[in-house]
């Protein structure tokens, strides 16, 4: 059987005396979405950037496809990795922040493109040709020559996931990437989201929608305080909650 | 109209007055020496000079924004060995003055007489005197960009510190390595903190080259200096030198000017004229106007010429 897509096991992390992760277990098949819900400072950001090593964890194991996350094992030690390592292998996660983040002085066209060519040592060329399919792909392609100030922020969102999309990632974490929107551009981002996963992307989704949880996750974490409280398959969680933790945050929500 | 603000008339009457007796005393008083001014302008000496301090200032502010750059990323490096001694260097080059450091380096064969490449400690495969490597002009280069750098590392690492943090996250997040994600994402948007003080600190350099007459550089001040040695006419020529640094800061400024809104991009939606272009704008809108007024019609709205 494959490995799964992510792998954490008793993953921990502190800052300084504060423990944000306190022992998180979780894992994620490949081409499954998995959504991460719960109160504002449980760790759910943490725990995303911990998988692409934006954080270093403090204990524990964390794997993606595979491969430790950060760190070789050799002889039962562990030795982190090398800054060219860690970086080769964030290439194959793509990331999407909750403010957008895009590289005000570029174009919509060069925020996309800049990365495989300075990261991977892609042609221009056809780098190029693929940021135009992206940009289609999320229905921007009027905006190649704009710069990001010039887009609302569901534009702005779109973009960024064509970004990170560009690198041709096996793994897709989102960092809720609506809660920084007006209502009525959350649906355009959603949809965009919907239809990667259902071209089969593994995700990992920080969100407080629901509504999406429910209907494009295959899996709904709820974790609060730096633990998993509980998870399951989305409806079930959301109309039946286990936990009284989970049971007082659904009703704040919903 | 009514008299709105009898404080500004008042002002503007004694400031009349003043420039009215400094305009007087500039073309009555013949210690002045217009004409010596106008006659070692162009001169080939002070010519050699102007050039020279250019060159000066090309090269120590070349040595001062690379070598600043590199200090400013030394800095910030999360190894503390590396951004130590980048300290150490700062709180060296801007503790002494520039005009020590001049006189250092133009004696550094006081200190070091020979000075030679090879291994530490070890076997020296070149070797040279310092007196004839180190010319004065050197020197001058030498102690004008080194201490430059330690300036410009500071300008840079508040650009650098006045990016997002979002930024480097984003470019981390897309595999970028620390020196990748610094020359494609943080330094581009750091040069908008970076380069207005970089205009001043090039027009400060440009007089500060200066100093290079105690090594006896002929730079423009020391081209004059040895004219005047000879003639006595020592205000007309430092005039001469003024009047040439201020052309050459002039320029620099309106240089400055463009470069800065080149970095504003992406910032703003669209970037205001530049007086050129409000002038030439203008001069359209005057005579388009004149033009729709001979044929009758009503004049363009107040706020845009005709495309
Ligand atoms: N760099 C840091 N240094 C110190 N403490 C931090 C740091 N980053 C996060 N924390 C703390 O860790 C805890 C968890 O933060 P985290 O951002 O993971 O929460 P979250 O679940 O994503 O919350 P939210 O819904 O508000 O985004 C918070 O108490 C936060 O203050
Ligand atoms: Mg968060």
């Amino acid at each position: 059987m494959a490995a799964p897509m992510v792998l954490a096991e008793a993953v921990h992390k502190r800052y300084g005396h504060l423990e944000v992760l306190k022992g998180i277990s979780l894992e994620v098949d490949a081409r499954q979405v998995m959504c991460l819900l719960g109160p504002s400072g449980s760790g759910k950001s943490t725990f995303l950037r911990c998988i692409n090593h934006l954080e270093q964890i403090n204990s524990g194991r964390l794997w993606v496809d595979g491969t430790l996350v950060g760190y070789a094992e050799r002889g039962g030690r562990l030795h982190e990795l090398p800054e060219r390592e860690v970086c080769r292998r964030r290439t194959e996660i793509g990331m999407v922040f909750q403010r957008f983040n895009l590289f005000p002085h570029l174009t919509v066209l060069e925020n996309v493109v800049m990365a495989p060519v300075v990261v991977k040592g892609e042609a221009r060329g056809v780098v190029t040709e693929r940021a135009r399919r992206l940009l289609d792909r999320v229905g921007l392609s009027a905006k190649v020559a704009a710069y990001p100030n010039q887009l609302s922020g569901g534009q702005q969102q779109r973009v960024a996931i064509a970004r990170a999309l560009a690198m041709e990632p096996k793994l897709m974490l989102f960092d809720e990437p609506t809660s920084a929107l007006d209502p009525e551009l959350v649906g355009e981002v959603l949809d965009v989201m919907r239809a990667l996963a259902e071209d089969g992307m593994t995700m990992v989704v920080v969100t407080h929608e629901i509504g999406f949880a429910r209907e494009v996750g295959d899996t709904l974490v709820f974790m609060d305080a730096g633990v998993v409280v509980e998870a399951g398959p989305p409806r079930d969680v959301i109309a039946n909650p286990q936990h009284e933790r989970t049971r007082t945050f659904l009703s704040k929500v919903l | 109209m009514p008299v709105r603000h009898p404080g500004r008339w008042v002002a503007t009457a004694a400031v009349l007055v003043l420039v009215a007796m400094l305009v007087h005393s500039l073309l009555t008083n013949a210690n002045f020496g217009w004409s010596v001014v106008g006659h070692y302008f162009f001169a080939a000496p002070v010519v050699r000079g102007l050039v020279l301090t250019l060159e000066l200032t090309a090269a120590a502010m070349l040595i001062g924004v690379v070598l600043g750059v590199c200090l400013a990323i030394l800095r910030l490096s999360p190894n503390p060995i590396l951004s130590s001694s980048a300290w150490c260097y700062i709180w060296f080059f801007r503790g002494t003055p520039v005009f020590v450091q001049i006189l250092f380096w133009y004696n550094i064969a006081a200190l070091f007489p020979h000075v030679g490449l090879g291994a530490p400690f070890g076997p020296q495969v070149v070797r040279g005197d310092a007196n004839t490597l180190v010319t004065s002009i050197v020197a001058a280069i030498l102690a004008l960009g080194l201490n430059e750098a330690a300036y410009y590392a500071e300008i840079v690492r508040a650009g650098i510190l006045s990016v997002d943090h979002g930024q480097v996250e984003a470019a981390q997040s897309l595999g970028m390595r620390r020196i990748q994600l610094m020359r494609k994402v943080v330094l581009p948007q750091a040069m908008r903190v970076i380069v207005p003080p970089t205009g001043n600190e090039t027009i400060s350099m440009l007089k500060t080259t200066s100093l290079a007459s105690v090594a006896a550089v002929t730079e423009l001040l020391y081209s004059a200096q040895q004219i005047y040695a000879r003639t006595y006419q020592t205000i007309p020529l430092l005039i001469m030198a003024s009047i040439w640094y201020l052309i050459l800061t002039t320029v620099l400024t309106i240089g400055q000017y463009y470069v800065e809104r080149h970095y504003a991009r992406g910032t703003s939606y669209e970037l205001p004229p530049t007086p050129l272009q409000r002038m030439t704008g203008a001069l359209a809108h005057r005579t388009a106007r004149r033009r729709v007024a001979a044929v009758g019609g009503a004049a363009p709205g107040p706020l845009r010429g005709p495309g």
